[in-house]
């Protein structure tokens, strides 16, 4: 199995998505520049949080650009697995491979600390070591992470289970408080129709080693690791 | 080809959740500017381009804006020519 992470001009956690990737699976994940992307083959790509292109314009606006994600279009409709982490997930919104469109976080403060969520589908590669309904704690660290999604489109997404985590509070239930960019429904990463493409505002690349937390984040690469090793078996 | 300067306006849909404009509201009104009732935030884009025609280069700031510019998700635009 192969997989990379892709770096455009502003990532900043390509690096910590490399180790901790091959830290929880064994599995090397070199890290490609956007550009040179359209010739290399991998099952997996990670596209890494940071500020891509300085997040000017609107964030991830520029890299959705990139010659990178046609590529990208093209090895998820292959059957290929793609996971957009913070930065990443803005980039996927952008190039519309998810639905939706991000705002600046309701309080307009940025926001870096350790959140609940809950595990709102198993309809993925990336999700399927999860029990329903589970709860995970990951950091997350962005200012502009208030997913906007219509009111009928939110719901429609909830039910045919793109809805792949949602803040939830200590006890593991939804409540305003707990949700900490305003975000419609709470929603903290979608999936794609076909659940290979995961995008998600929390960091797993931050809590994949026991020395960070509950290393819960691990378990995020090694569902999608075995998902594939299954697949080539 | 003549060249053009158009105005690009991008600014939030009806309805949709100005944070921004709202801490700016709030702000003004802590200036003492008790009439305001709110403020909608947006971008300006000042583009100079090559084109046909006058109409040509706003046609080509409405395709600019509607590919790039804006999101169509939130936000909707106008196109505007300046003064030379």
């Amino acid at each position: 199995m192969k997989a990379a992470v892709v770096v455009f001009p502003g990532s900043n956690c390509d690096r910590d998505a490399s180790w901790a990737f091959e830290a929880a699976t064994g599995v090397r994940a070199p890290l490609v520049w956007h550009e040179d992307v359209p010739g290399r083959k991998a099952d997996l790509w990670i596209l890494p949080g940071g500020f891509a292109h300085g997040d000017y314009l609107r964030a991830g606006a520029l890299a959705a650009l990139s010659p990178a994600m046609a590529s990208l279009r093209r090895h998820v409709d292959e059957g290929g697995l793609l996971l957009g982490i913070c930065n990443g997930f803005q980039v996927l919104v952008e190039a519309g491979l998810l639905p939706g469109a991000f705002q600046p976080n309701a309080s307009l403060h940025f926001v870096a600390k350790d959140v609940r969520l809950k595990v709102s589908s198993r309809r993925s590669p990336f999700l399927a070591d999860f029990a329903p309904g589970e709860v995970i704690d990951l950091p997350i660290a962005h200012g502009e992470g208030n997913v906007r999604l219509g009111e009928g489109e939110a719901t429609s997404l909830l039910e045919r289970g793109q809805v792949a985590f949602r803040y939830v509070d200590g006890e593991g239930r939804l409540d305003p408080s707990a949700n900490p960019n305003g975000s419609t429904l709470a929603v903290a990463g979608l999936l794609d129709e076909t659940g290979r493409i995961l995008g998600m505002m929390p960091h797993p690349e931050r809590n994949a080693e026991p020395v960070f937390g509950t290393a819960e984040g691990a378990r995020i690469f090694r569902s999608a690791v075995r998902a594939v090793k299954g697949v080539a078996r | 080809m003549p060249s053009f300067e158009v105005r690009v306006l991008v600014t939030l849909k009806k309805g949709v959740l100005d944070p921004e404009g709202q801490a700016v509201t709030d702000a003004l009104r802590g200036l003492g500017f008790e009439g305001v009732d709110s403020v909608r935030s947006g971008k300006v884009f000042d583009v100079s381009l090559n084109a046909a025609s006058a109409e040509a280069a706003h046609e080509v700031a409405r395709s600019m804006a509607s590919r790039l510019l804006a999101n169509p998700v939130l936000e909707v635009f106008a196109v505007e020519g300046m003064s030379p």
